[in-house]
């Protein structure tokens, strides 16, 4: 199911917890999972629950619980934005308006093509640096104002 | 960097250049001294306590509870394990100092979690870290193994017969796992739903084992409280709140960012070191700890120091600093609404007051907000706030509260004006124009 690299990644992980509790290494694994695969199928949870030895329906309650976990597949790109009351105040909510005119799409929805997925998110911890925005989790991306979102949707081609 | 400014800093000093986070760095600045003071002295738990409790450093999380008191809870008797747990999970809108201090001196924070886990003889601990700030995560694992490497960790650490390992855990994505059993139940591999208290941590925490959770800029500060002594260290700040504080500044100002003051500073001081008012407008209003704390109009802010007596005073709280400016462009209802609809989305669900509560409290002022107000819709607000505050298990049903009285209290006629008016009392276009997006000015 999983890759023999990200079998490694997860076992880094185990190692960092009790030898009797596995079961803490399950939000990274479900993380490396979907790094992995682009989404969390319901056959990719139940590897990574019986991986770790516990319950299925307990691993899919932390998939289901925690916004970044993916239950459906997205878009080769996953642009989050910030529409928080700090990131709205120097134009977060402008930029997901800005987003959705040049993509399209709503939040929650993926180009026709597959490329993009726009999702509105919540305060990424880096108000400061407003608008703010993330790219598949990883690449948070600052001050978002049009010139800079013209360039990253570039990047996306 | 986004740490901006200081007024006689102690916690950011000398973070300048791109390597200020090694350890190499670190050391030059005298970093781990306090350490290695503490383990070849031999120095007594309860001394390294006291001198905590003198400092009367206070939480800087959000609750402002005095560290050194939440130490001495430990049972230092009790013979099993026992773990200490960093809490920067940095999730609560307008704040982002934590991020700063882990990419910029991460050491800091290990340094204090060391000698934290030697004061109350914790043998293991972890650092429960923001889910989308990657970057964060990956350089203080970076951290670890250059501390590792260096004896600071791990076994019999620089001889002295002390074992201390640390981790890194990647939270992704709930605000709610920043209150700290539900982050407790997240590092045990579960829905980040908070427990019922007592018992507390200190009794029955991770793994059902004496727990001691602290945030990020409270370990960063303890190495600074053992070098200086306490009661230095408190005169640095004010009575009653010791120290400097970092304010993470947002919203409607030139330069939002970190700010480093000594608590007690006033507020004006620290809102024209953020570079005064975005295109010279006047203030509105100002949340000054984060966005569960109510919100103060501008007059009453104008004359706070920022410390926790003092906001206090001023109806609100100081919370985790993160020091949310609104100017004369802002709508509140349509701030207040897009507050509320955060903790509806972020409740877990598991008390009804909070999970049903936060669902109207969002949609009775969406529709304020959207010209479908009704007459008796503040009375509303105020009854579901009620029935909320005090009957859950833990604070986000009140920290979803707060916002909505405060803002009904204070702009009580901007919301009257949406409901008989149905529309907004400051204009659509100056409310854009105000965000800065589309480079207009008022």
């Amino acid at each position: 199911m999983l890759t023999t690299e990200s079998l490694k990644k997860i076992d880094r992980e185990i190692a960092k917890y009790p030898p009797e509790q596995k079961q803490s290494a399950v939000m990274a694994a479900l993380a490396i999972a979907q790094e992995e695969q682009g989404w969390l199928s319901s056959e990719a949870i139940e590897f990574v629950a019986n991986h770790l030895g516990m319950a299925p329906m307990a691993a899919y309650e932390v998939a289901s619980f925690y916004n970044m976990y993916d239950l459906k597949p997205v878009g080769k790109y996953k642009l989050t934005v910030c529409t928080n009351l700090p990131c709205m105040l120097s134009g977060g909510v402008d930029a997901g308006e800005y987003l959705k005119q040049k993509l399209g799409i709503g939040f929650n929805e993926t180009t026709p093509d597959g490329r993009i997925t726009l999702k509105e998110g919540e305060c990424m911890g880096a108000c400061g640096d407003a608008p703010v925005m993330l790219v598949n989790n990883r690449r948070m991306c600052s001050t978002m104002l049009p010139e800079q979102i013209d360039k990253l949707l570039a990047e996306f081609e | 960097m986004a740490i901006l400014g200081a007024l006689n800093p102690m916690l950011t000093v000398g973070l300048n250049g791109d390597k200020a986070w090694r350890l190499d760095d670190y050391v030059k600045r005298d970093g781990y001294s306090a350490l290695k003071k503490i383990l070849a002295g031999k120095m007594p738990q309860d001394q390294v306590i006291n001198e905590v409790k003198k400092s009367v450093l206070r939480g800087r999380g959000g609750a402002g509870f005095p560290t050194g008191l939440k130490w001495s809870f430990m049972p230092r008797a009790f013979s099993g394990d026992k773990y200490l747990v960093c809490n920067s999970d940095e999730g609560e809108p307008g704040t982002f100092k934590d991020r700063d201090i882990l990419l910029f001196n991460p050491h800091s924070v290990i340094e204090g979690m060391i000698i934290a886990a030697y004061a109350m003889g914790a043998a293991r601990g972890y650092n429960y870290i923001h889910g989308e700030v990657w970057e964060v995560y990956t350089r203080f694992e970076e951290a670890l193994d250059e501390a590792l490497a260096a004896g600071l960790l791990g076994k019999n650490i620089l001889g002295s017969g002390f074992d201390f390992e640390l981790f890194a855990h990647h939270g992704y994505g709930a605000y709610i796992c920043g209150e700290e059993t539900a982050l407790l139940e997240s590092i045990e591999g579960k829905k980040g739903q908070p427990r019922f208290k007592p018992p507390f941590p200190a009794s029955f925490g991770l793994y059902g084992k004496p727990t001691t959770i602290n945030n990020t800029e409270t370990f960063a500060a303890i190495p600074l409280i053992m070098n200086l002594g306490g009661e230095a260290y408190l005169e640095s700040g004010k009575a009653n709140n010791g120290g400097t504080k970092l304010f993470s500044v947002s919203g409607h100002v030139n330069r939002p960012g970190n700010y480093e003051i000594p608590l007690g500073t006033p507020f004006p001081i620290l809102l024209e070191m953020a570079g005064g008012m975005r295109g010279g407008r006047e203030l509105k209003g100002c949340i000054p700890g984060g966005s569960s704390s109510p919100v103060v109009p501008a007059s009453i802010m104008m004359d706070c120091t920022m410390d926790y007596d003092s906001i206090s005073k001023a109806g609100s709280m100081l919370g985790s600093g993160a020091v949310i400016v609104m100017d004369e462009t802002t709508c509140m209802v349509k701030a207040l609404e897009r507050l509320s609809f955060f903790y509806y989305e972020e409740s877990c669900g598991q008390c009804t007051p909070c999970r049903e509560g936060t669902n109207w409290l969002y949609r009775i002022v969406h529709r304020i907000e959207n010209g479908q107000g009704r007459a008796d819709d503040l009375d509303l607000l105020g009854s579901v706030t009620t029935n909320i505050m005090g009957r859950t298990i833990c604070a986000l049903g009140d920290a979803a509260s707060m916002p909505v009285q405060s803002f009904v209290k204070h702009f009580r006629d901007e919301f009257a004006y949406h409901i008989e008016h149905k529309k907004c009392l400051v204009p659509p276009d100056i409310q854009r124009a105000g965000s800065g997006f589309f480079k207009a000015t008022v």
